[in-house]
């Protein structure tokens, strides 16, 4: 069987929910052979062999830390060259997409990103996306060269299929532009306890009817009570009331969880293009006319200073 | 010595209008307004600062696109780019991500650049790869998804800001910058920059200029192949209700109903 190259997003060796979805996908086009890289790398070994890597490649150096993209691409290209893989799959993250670009012209191949769902085809893997706000949806595939596709998270539910997942090591020599952007200092993100916005099952939004930093704990609320992540719209963002790192949007995060819940947010279509492949969307309102109403499975027309805080406390009582 | 800066820009389809695929598949721009990516108002907006605070410094704005796309360079000029590149040619219909790089990154190389800026993805696309492809084609530095840049001797500084941490970079010229839409808000063109982006040059160039073979881009030379493109079903009808004191604990029902809590 075919063996399909995945790319490993751990942080110290905790892989990330997104990769563990990738697994399941590339098993239904060949065998996965994982790649971990950095400090942990070795670690990673467990989980992924739980959930179907017959092989973990691993290697670590200063120069992922140190370095910006370059020693993974090299890293990744040195894997596919030792495995001459059917597929290269890459979790869609902001990294692993330059990851994923970068290799595919190294190694002459057509690059897909953003897929949502994966399946083997008489050509080669098929790839879904969504398109123009998710108001469309697209098969393609790679036509030159071997198929390097980024997969977005919650495209998959995760599945355990424990194999071998026997750890090798790989060599990989870096090239002369692997030093080319150095890291001069990094900031870790102060952890708030809750899911990782792209990842999370349930994402509870705030926009320009939160009216205020300070209001936005009337939100975190209710997405604690739920055990969801918080995202907020451009407005409120700009407004300075949420980092933007939680932006949810075009130009910000593409999210796709179980459930979104949308509070003051009114929907234009730049908010609309980052959460409309939600599977089931609510939202808060005063304005009955609000365009996000017109995607949503339960609105309510209201003032969210009222209802968020009586659904919080129904939740709460509710989970007992 | 000059700075010579190139701004990548791209004209996108109207993402407020009606925006679908033509027959074959690629992106159909005669139904709807097309304009320059917002996204790549902020990197001809850094370009200025970085210009601004340089000794010598020219700003030259690339696109490559259809005949139309000549109202995105128009719009970087009004802005206060002084020169503009625009690669124009029927054969680059259909043209994926890895063909536009090849193409951007040859036209890059012909002009002459120490700085490469680009906006951190195209607002119709929105893969947000193309820098990473440049900087791979151009053999230099990736300094990549900034919220802040800066340039002072021959170095380039920024913040990124990741999922994990915000992390300070450096890199030396020539170098591929991409900023983001925290970078710093993008002028508005004066009356006057209108009226002056009239009067500044742009050139055509096709791909007989570039050196570069019809079926290396295009639908046929597309390293990718869309095989179909379905619109999405609207959305049936959901429950909307009004709130009259009991709007959180109809909506905590419904939740219910769903099984999230």
């Amino acid at each position: 069987m075919a063996e399909v190259l995945v790319y490993v997003d751990h942080v110290d060796g905790a892989v990330r929910k997104p990769t563990l979805e990738l697994l399941t996908l590339a098993r239904r086009i060949g065998e996965p052979v994982a790649v971990a890289l950095g400090s942990g790398a070795e670690n990673t070994a467990a989980a992924l062999a739980e959930h179907g890597a017959v092989k973990v490649l691993t290697h670590d150096a200063a120069e992922y830390a140190d370095y910006l993209v370059v020693p993974k691409v090299d890293a990744l290209q040195a894997a596919y060259e030792a495995v001459s893989p059917a597929a290269v799959l890459v979790p869609s993250s902001a990294e692993g997409k330059e990851i994923a670009a970068r290799l595919a012209v190294r190694i002459g191949s057509g690059i897909i990103t953003d897929a949502t769902d994966l399946e083997a085809g008489d050509e080669g893997p098929v790839a879904t996306q969504s398109a123009f706000a998710a108001s469309f949806t697209t098969k393609s595939r790679v036509a030159k060269g071997t198929p390097v596709i980024t997969v977005k998270p919650n495209s998959a539910a995760v599945e355990a299929a424990p194999a071998a997942g026997a750890v090798e090591a790989l060599a990989v020599a870096f090239s002369d532009k692997a030093t080319g952007t150095k890291v001069t200092a990094r900031t870790p993100r102060e952890s708030t306890g809750r899911p990782e916005l792209t990842e999370a099952a349930i994402v509870v939004s705030g926009g320009r009817g939160v009216n205020g930093a300070e209001n936005f704990s009337i939100i975190e609320n209710l997405a604690d009570s739920l055990g969801a992540a918080v995202g907020a719209s451009r407005a409120a963002v700009d407004a300075g009331w949420y980092p933007h790192t939680n932006q949810v949007g075009q130009t910000g995060k593409s999210v796709s969880p179980q459930l979104y819940i949308a509070s003051g947010i009114s929907g234009a279509i730049q908010h609309r293009a980052g959460m409309q492949t939600s599977k089931t969307i609510v939202a808060i309102n005063k304005d009955a006319e609000a365009p996000i109403f017109d995607l949503v499975d339960y609105g309510v027309v209201g003032d969210l200073f009222d209802v968020v805080p009586q659904l919080t406390e129904e939740i709460k009582t509710r989970k007992g | 010595m000059s700075l010579r800066i190139v701004v990548t820009v791209k004209y996108v389809p109207d993402a407020t209008g009606d925006r679908h695929f033509a027959d074959d598949l690629t992106v159909d721009r005669d139904d709807v307004d097309g304009l320059l990516s917002e996204l790549d108002e902020y990197a001809v907006e850094q370009a200025l600062q970085i210009a601004e605070d340089a000794d010598d410094a020219e700003i030259t704005v690339l696109t490559v696109g259809p005949e139309d796309a000549k109202d995105a360079l128009r719009k970087a000029l009004s802005m206060g780019a002084d020169k503009a590149i625009h690669v124009e040619d029927d054969d680059l219909h259909g043209t994926d991500a890895i063909g536009t790089s090849l193409v951007l990154a040859k036209a890059i190389e012909k002009a002459g650049f120490d700085l490469v800026v680009s906006g951190m993805a195209s607002t119709d696309g929105t893969a947000g790869i193309v820098p990473a492809l440049l900087a791979e084609r151009l053999g230099v530095p990736q300094v990549t998804l900034l919220s802040e840049v800066s340039v002072e001797d021959g170095v380039v500084k920024g913040r990124r800001d990741g999922d994990s941490a915000s992390e300070q970079l450096e890199a030396s010229l020539p170098a591929v910058v991409s900023v983001t839409d925290q970078s710093g808000e993008a002028r508005y063109p004066s009356f006057k920059g209108i009226m002056v982006a009239k009067k500044k040059p742009v050139q055509s160039w096709d791909l007989s200029d570039l050196d570069i073979e019809a079926d290396e881009v295009g639908l046929g030379g597309s390293w990718t192949k869309v095989d179909s493109a379905t619109e999405r079903p609207a959305r049936t009808a959901g429950t909307i209700v009004k709130d009259e004191g009991e709007g959180g604990k109809q909506l905590a029902e419904f939740l219910a109903g769903q099984k999230f809590i």
